[in-house]
């Protein structure tokens, strides 16, 4: 308060305000105003995203099972529809659906190709009718600490590839994200690298566990899900389920994905699911299920371990993170 | 005037920082605090914090440069409302995401950078809140005044608590970030020599 008591000690008629003080004092009380007013309404005329369960993709969503394996309960359908991390939409996890609602997912083809023998591009409801999807109740870990599981539909990336017919010189596999910034708003913004780039190892994308997933609770996919086509890996962070995929190659050297180019130190080529390996800013030790209050511990590779641990083996997967 | 302007400005400020409290509970009554409430809660709370802790900040250079004295009757009660939504933050960390299980969340986030930022805002903003009173000033009479000065120390922090958190460039940490330091720089004595010189001038005082 000390230099304000100075100022203000002795006045003089000359002190008297002038009119212009007098007007921003009358701004900065309607400035105050106008902040107060702007909170209540920012807030207020939001709209509702929340869609009540069994209106629109979710009327008749279905799934052959409540639980996962473990016993965990599925995440209702909502959920999983309205809290999307689609950056390519919207950084907003509530605001993708609406950002998505016009994506145009037919017609649509991915071009399969590389080290491989056989080359093609395939129309997407081509590969529906040729693998046909089953259903997989997968957990979802996503790296932020928040799981969901879900009933995909899917197939196992594993057809896919025999198909082509990898070169033996092919060790991992390269995934890419339609790039479209007239359809994917979130691509005229420079944040990360356009297009969304993920890769896998080979003997990784072979295994039966990866699919690529066209639908969810019985239905086709949501544009906010990766329509029409994504990956889904169980036992990885989420951010490795590569989105609305356009381009599959084969290759010989690891390729660099898109977190992994943000933010090195952070996100690895790897990203499986380790409760030991910490983040600097997320519990990689225990997630919340969406829908549930309490926080659960994390399960090493996201309880897939039986599986999966082969994959690593002889590997330290606090230095291949 | 000055009666019916402080009265107004009164009760603008604390529907201003009720508001979005009571905006809080209605969505969490209505389900409309996305599929994961918890963060919700945790992201409003904080962003409120820091908007409050902003504004109570802002109340000196605008006495100086306007000499609208009112304004320095908006910081004590801005700075507790600051502090009540920060409680609020830290307890919806600790009460609904933990349960109060401090073993899972000493686990969990003990070495985290940003959390240590954030709690030792926290302290401080604590530190304030309690020595707020008339009867704390007088207690503790030059040293009020140093002690308050630590809430320039509690805005770094906050604002390095959200920018830790980021996890790509958005633009709202900076903002506050660089808000807070033209802020504190205001308040640098050869700096504010200056700007007062100049705004005295313009005035024609």
């Amino acid at each position: 308060m000390g230099e304000g008591e100075n100022l203000m000690g002795k006045i003089h008629s000359h002190e008297i305000t002038p009119e212009h003080i007098y007007f921003s004092r009358r701004k900065f009380i309607a400035g105050m105003g106008a902040l107060v007013a702007g909170t209540i309404l920012s807030s207020a005329c939001r709209p509702q995203k929340i869609t009540p369960e069994g209106t629109g993709f979710c009327a008749g969503a279905a799934a052959s099972a409540s639980t996962d394996e473990l016993g965990a309960k599925l995440t209702p359908c909502n959920d999983v529809i309205n809290y999307n991390n689609f950056y390519e939409f919207s950084f907003d996890k509530e605001d993708v659906g609406d950002a998505a609602k016009n994506f145009k997912t037919s017609p649509w083809t991915v071009t399969v190709g590389g080290m491989v023998n056989k080359p093609r591009t395939f129309d997407i409801d081509e590969l529906v009718r040729r693998f046909s999807p089953e259903e997989r109740i997968y957990r979802m870990r996503c790296v932020e600490a928040w799981s969901m599981v879900i009933p995909w539909l899917g197939f196992p990336l594993g057809k896919l590839l025999k198909e082509v017919e990898p070169q033996s010189r092919a060790k991992y596999v390269r995934f890419e994200t339609l790039y479209n910034p007239e359809q994917m708003p979130g691509q005229k913004i420079d944040l990360l690298a356009w297009p969304y780039v993920e890769g896998l190892r080979l003997d990784e994308a072979m295994y039966n566990l990866t699919i690529l997933s066209t639908g969810l609770y019985g239905k086709p996919l949501p544009a906010q899900n990766g329509a029409p086509v994504r990956l889904v890996l169980p036992w990885k962070y989420g951010f490795k389920n590569i989105k609305s995929i356009v381009k599959i190659d084969l290759v010989e050297e690891m390729p660099v994905s898109t977190w992994a180019v943000a933010q090195p130190q952070e996100y690895g080529f790897y990203a499986n699911v380790n409760p030991e390996v910490d983040h600097p800013r997320w519990s990689q030790a225990s997630e919340r299920r969406i829908g549930e209050l309490a926080r659960a511990k994390t399960l090493m590779l996201n309880g897939y371990g039986n599986e999966v641990a082969q994959l690593y083996t002889g590997m330290d997967l606090t230095k291949f993170y | 005037m000055q009666k019916t302007i402080a009265i107004t400005l009164r009760i603008l400020l604390h529907a201003g920082a009720l508001s979005p409290l009571l905006l809080l509970i209605w969505d969490f009554t209505q389900g409309g605090l996305t599929a994961n409430p918890i963060r919700e809660i945790q992201l409003r709370t904080g962003r409120y914090t820091l908007l409050l802790l902003t504004l109570t900040l802002a109340c000196t250079p605008v006495y100086n440069f306007t000499g609208f004295r009112q304004a320095l009757a908006l910081r004590r009660p801005m700075g507790l409302y600051a502090f009540a939504y920060a409680s609020l933050h830290l307890l919806n960390l600790v009460g609904l995401d933990y349960g109060f299980d401090f073993a899972l969340l000493w686990e969990d986030i003990a070495e985290k950078r940003y959390i240590i930022a954030g709690f030792a805002a926290f302290l401080i903003l604590l530190a304030l809140a309690v020595t707020s009173t008339k009867g704390w000033v007088r207690r503790l009479g030059r040293n009020w005044q140093r002690l308050h000065w630590l809430i320039y120390v509690a805005g770094i922090l906050a604002v390095l608590h959200y920018l830790w958190q980021i996890k790509i460039a958005i633009s709202a940490p900076f903002i506050y970030g660089i808000i807070v330091l033209v802020l504190l720089l205001l308040r640098v004595p050869a700096v504010s020599r200056v700007t007062m010189k100049y705004f005295k001038r313009k005035e024609g005082r």
